[in-house]
C-alpha cells in the first residue's frame, strides 16, 4: 500500500474520533460515539497492518494479544470507584509506548550520515521526554489511588529544586540530541531523568487534587503521540494526539477554575498547602452548627418540596450510592423534587462522582453541574451532604445543611 | 513530496487539530467529563500505529525489537482497555431506569411496547 493511500484512509480513523468526541456532548448517544471511535481504531490499525507488510508480522500479532488481552481483562474487572486508577494506568501505558517508540527509533537511525534533522530529532526528544514523564507519573497516581503507596501529600525540603535540577538535566540532554550530538546515551539521560521527574511530580500531590493530575497526564500522553507522529511522519498520529493534548489541556484548565487554583499553580506544585487554605477559610465563615438525628432528617426530608443532594467521594468510600439513590426514590415516591448537585472535581477524576451515581441508576436529568445547581439552592428545603465536607460551597450555607453520616434512615 | 512541504503540511494539520479539540470538547458536559477522559486516553491508544510501524520496519538488532514489541504491548494495552473502560462507564448513562420497587410492572409495559410494535398497523389503529 502506498504512502498516499494509507494516508487517505487514515482519514477515517481521524474522522471517527472526531465524531467520538462530538457525540460525548449528550449523554444518550456517548456510548455510540465511543463505538465509532473503536471502529475507527480498528480501520488504522489494518491499514497501518496492511501497509507494513509481512515483516514482523507475527511479533505484532503476539504483542498485540498480550497488550489486548491484558487491558480487555483489566478494564472488564474493574469497579467503577477504581475507574480513576485504571484510566491512569491505559494512560500511562501510552505514554510509555511513545516513550518507547523515540528510543527505538533513536537506535535505529544513529549514527545518521549528514546533519540529522532538526524536527526529526526535536520530536523525538519531545516524546521521550513527554512520554516518559507521562509514563511515570501516570504509574505512581496508580498506585497512589490503588492505596499502594500512601495518598498522603509527601513533601520534603528543597523539593522543588530536586525537581527543577532532574528537569534541567532532561532538557540539557534533549538540547544536545537536537543540536545534532549523535549519541544515544544523551537520550537515556533524557528518559531516565523524565521517568525520574514523573515519580517526584507526582509524589507530592494528596489523593484529593487526583483529578487534576490525572487530566494533565492525559494531555502529555496525547501531546507524546503528537510527537511520535511528526517522529514517524504519520498523520493519524499527529491529529489524534493533538485532539488528546488539547482537550486534556482544556479539561485541566477547567479543572482549576473549578477548584479556584490558576494552572501555574496546579503545574508547579504546593498543592496540599492551598487546599488546607482554602478548607480554614470556608470554615471560619460562622454561623451555627446543630446536631440532628437521623429521625429529624427524616422528617425534615418529608416534608421538604425540593432536596438537593450533594455527595463527595467519601460516599463512595462508603459505598453508598445505592443507599441514596434508594433515599431518593423514596422521597419521589413522595413527591418530593430531588436533584444532585456535582462539584466538577468530586471523586478521583473529572466527573468522576456522575459515573458512580449513574452505576447507582440515578438518572442523568437529575445531575446537575455546579453553574446548573448553585442558584437552585436559594429554592431548596433541605440539602443532604454526604461525604463531601470539603466540596461544600458556600450557597449552601443558607440552607438547612444537614451533614448526614445516617443516610440509612 | 520534500521533507520541508511535508513538515509545514503536518504543521497546519497540528494547528487545526488544536482548534478542533478545544472546539468539540467545549461542547461536553462536565457529567461526562470522566467517560471524556477515558475516551481521550482511548484515542491517544493509536500510538499503537506508531509502535506497529516501529516494530515493522527493518530492524538493526535485538534491541530495536524488543523495544518495539514492548510499545506494541503498551499500546494495545491502551487501546483495548480504554475503550472497554469507556463503553462500560457510557452503558450506565440512562434517562430512567424502571425503579426498584417497581420491576414487574415496567417491564410488563416494555413487553407490551415491543409486542405492540410487532402488530401491523391496521389492528393498532383499533386500540
Amino acid at each position: 500500500m502506498s504512502t498516499n493511500l494509507a494516508n487517505l484512509l487514515y482519514l477515517i480513523p481521524i474522522v471517527s474520533f472526531i465524531l467520538a468526541l462530538r457525540f460525548l456532548s449528550n449523554p444518550a448517544h456517548a456510548r455510540r460515539g465511543n463505538q465509532i471511535g473503536a471502529v475507527g481504531m480498528l480501520v488504522a490499525v489494518v491499514v497501518t497492518w496492511i501497509r507494513i507488510g509481512t515483516t514482523s508480522w507475527w511479533a505484532i500479532a503476539v504483542g498485540m494479544l498480550i497488550g489486548g488481552a491484558f487491558g480487555a481483562v483489566a478494564a472488564r474487572r474493574v469497579k467503577m470507584t477504581a475507574m480513576p486508577q485504571m484510566v491512569a494506568l491505559f494512560n500511562g501505558v501510552g505514554g510509555g509506548a511513545a516513550a518507547l517508540i523515540a528510543l527505538a527509533e533513536v537506535h535505529r537511525i544513529l549514527p545518521e550520515s549528514g546533519a540529522p534533522k532538526v524536527d526529526i530529532s526535536l520530536a523525538i526528544v519531545l516524546s521521550a521526554l513527554i512520554g516518559a514523564i507521562s509514563f511515570s507519573g501516570s504509574m505512581v497516581a496508580f498506585a497512589k489511588l490503588q492505596e499502594l503507596i500512601g495518598g498522603r501529600p509527601i513533601t520534603y525540603p528543597g523539593q522543588q529544586f530536586v525537581n527543577a535540577a532532574i528537569l534541567v538535566i532532561a532538557a540539557a540532554s534533549g538540547v544536545a540530541l537536537v543540536s545534532g550530538v549523535q549519541d544515544e546515551w544523551l537520550l537515556w539521560a533524557l528518559v531516565g531523568s523524565a521517568l525520574l521527574f514523573g515519580v517526584l511530580f507526582v509524589l507530592p500531590i494528596g489523593g484529593a487534587d487526583m483529578p487534576v493530575v490525572i487530566s494533565l497526564l492525559n494531555a502529555f500522553t496525547g501531546l507524546a503521540v503528537a510527537a511520535s507522529g511528526f517522529e514517524l511522519e504519520n498523520n493519524v498520529l499527529i491529529v489524534a494526539g493533538m485532539l488528546v493534548g488539547a482537550s486534556g489541556t482544556l479539561l485541566t484548565m477547567m479543572m482549576g477554575r473549578a477548584m479556584n487554583r490558576s494552572i501555574a499553580n496546579v503545574l508547579f506544585g504546593a498543592f496540599g498547602q492551598v487546599s488546607e487554605a482554602a478548607v480554614a477559610a470556608a470554615s471560619s465563615d460562622g454561623g451555627s452548627v446543630r446536631s440532628a438525628s437521623a429521625e429529624d432528617v427524616a422528617v425534615m426530608l418529608a416534608y421538604a418540596h425540593k432536596v438537593v443532594f450533594v455527595p463527595g467521594y467519601g460516599l463512595a468510600v462508603a459505598q453508598a450510592q445505592h443507599d441514596v439513590r434508594q433515599l431518593a426514590d423514596l422521597l419521589e415516591a413522595k413527591g418530593v423534587e430531588v436533584t444532585y448537585a456535582i462539584h466538577p472535581v468530586a471523586g478521583r477524576m473529572p466527573g468522576h462522582m456522575n459515573v458512580l451515581l449513574a452505576e447507582a441508576n440515578v438518572p442523568y436529568p437529575q445531575l446537575k453541574e455546579m453553574d446548573e445547581a448553585n442558584p437552585e439552592f436559594s429554592r431548596t428545603d433541605v440539602a443532604v451532604i454526604v461525604g463531601a465536607n470539603d466540596v461544600v460551597n458556600p450557597d449552601a450555607r443558607n440552607n438547612q445543611a444537614v451533614r448526614s453520616t445516617a443516610c440509612r434512615s | 513530496m520534500s521533507h520541508n512541504t511535508l513538515l509545514v503540511f503536518e504543521l497546519t494539520i497540528l494547528v487545526l487539530a488544536i482548534f478542533l479539540g478545544f472546539e468539540v470538547i467545549s461542547k461536553v458536559p462536565t457529567l461526562l467529563h470522566t467517560p471524556l477522559m477515558s475516551g481521550t486516553n482511548a484515542i491517544h491508544g493509536i500510538v499503537v500505529v506508531g509502535a506497529m510501524v516501529v516494530l515493522g520496519a527493518p530492524h538493526k538488532d535485538t534491541f530495536d525489537w524488543i523495544v518495539g514489541f514492548l510499545a506494541v504491548v503498551l499500546g494495545s494495552a491502551n487501546v483495548v482497555g480504554g475503550f472497554v473502560v469507556t463503553d462500560r462507564m457510557l452503558e450506565m448513562f440512562k434517562k430512567r431506569e424502571p425503579a426498584a420497587e417497581r420491576p414487574v410492572r415496567d417491564s410488563g409495559q416494555v413487553e407490551e411496547a415491543l409486542g405492540s410494535r410487532e402488530i401491523p398497523p391496521t389492528s393498532d389503529s383499533t386500540t
